[in-house]
């Protein structure tokens, strides 16, 4: 008997099936969890699917990349999810031409912020050069960022883990702190977590209102164009 | 939605061939967007299906972030020798982001929408 399990398992471990459907699986834990909760941000669906999933793994000693055979059809899809956020910007165009130089202007603080206050908290904290490097783009949507890892000399694989704890932390940390400071127009709060929080944090501001998403969603974009065309000139001027 | 699926990938791949063609720093999905942003603008209008299946895509945009997160575990060791700069950065760089780009817009809103004197 268990010389067949083995044998069934050899030979599922090796298909992308499996990693796909724990892929799914996990989330939809994640996610029956997060709405049980009532969509509290501290029971993130990204940071509970991932523990499952890393658990799993590490149980059953199966490396990442074998995972990743499986997994990469959902990664694939940020691709066309990336493009599709056209549609709900499309939806705020009057909203955004009203507001779009304060918008502009506020990318910019945000960009800057975001990049030198990593790189410098991590340096204080003695962070190695290659951390700083793959912490640097941690604010810009994951495809966006590994790039701009690969470019300034940065880890991509570490980037892509450290942009994905970014927005799970700008998720769960946007509500708390803008009540704090009294932001309350959706616009401004979207805007906001999209520039700290790229998709994830866009993500959950789509699960609170759609005018709040369509701006996380702009934010998002003009920060991976910002940073994207920022960065390189930045590292270049400091080395 | 097949078609709309098309239609997304159609500008992804747009995107990418663009990136190629002119050396853009920016990932091409990126520029697919941008693309289909202006397409919209200039026809004025999207359709039901194109609607339908961009918000299906974009409903679970988390699960699409999981196989990247998960990511973490061939990095265990480095996070574990440095974790205070990695966690006190994440979290302080984060909360300051948040709280620069929030402020400066309402700043910026505010000097709008009061009338000049």
């Amino acid at each position: 008997m268990t010389p067949r399990i083995t044998e069934i398992w050899v030979y599922l471990s090796a298909t992308p099936l499996l990693g796909l459907t724990l892929t799914l699986l996990a989330y939809q834990a994640a996610y029956w969890l997060y709405a049980r909760s009532g969509m509290n941000p501290l029971a993130n669906p990204v940071a509970i699917a991932v523990a499952i999933i890393v658990a799993l793994l590490t149980l059953t000693g199966t490396p990442y990349a074998t995972y990743f055979e499986g997994a990469q059809f959902v990664h694939f899809l940020l691709g066309p999810a990336t493009v599709a956020l056209a549609v709900p910007l499309y939806a705020q165009l009057p909203r955004l031409k009203q507001m779009l130089g304060p918008a502009l202007v506020a990318l910019l603080a945000g960009s800057v912020t975001a990049i030198v206050s990593a790189m410098a908290i991590g340096w204080t904290l003695g962070g190695s050069r290659e951390t700083l490097l793959s912490l640097a783009p941690k604010s810009v949507t994951t495809p966006i960022a590994m790039g701009i890892a690969e470019k300034i000399g940065g880890l991509p694989s570490l980037t892509a883990v450290l942009v994905v704890t970014t927005g799970i932390l700008g998720a769960v940390m946007a509500r708390g702190l803008l009540n704090a400071f009294g932001c309350r127009d959706h616009a401004i709060r979207g805007f906001a977590v999209g520039v700290a929080a790229h998709g994830i944090g866009t993500a959950r501001a789509f699960q609170v209102s759609e005018t709040a998403g369509a701006f996380a969603a702009l934010a998002m974009g003009l920060n991976g164009l910002t940073t994207a065309l920022l960065l390189p000139l930045m590292i270049r001027f400091w080395s | 939605m097949i078609g709309a699926l098309t239609l997304l990938l159609l500008y992804q791949l747009a995107g990418e061939v663009l990136v190629k063609l002119l050396a853009l720093p920016l990932p091409g999905p990126v520029i697919g967007m941008a693309l289909l942003f202006a397409t919209l603008a200039l026809r004025g209008g999207v359709s039901d299906e194109l609607r339908n299946t961009a918000n299906g895509l974009l409903q679970h945009l988390s699960l699409l972030f999981v196989p990247a997160g998960a990511g973490v575990m061939i990095h265990f060791a480095r996070i574990g020798g440095e974790w205070p700069a990695i966690l006190g950065a994440l979290v302080a760089s984060t909360a300051l982001t948040l709280i620069v780009t929030a402020l400066t817009l309402r700043l910026l809103l505010r000097g709008k929408e009061r009338p000049p004197s």
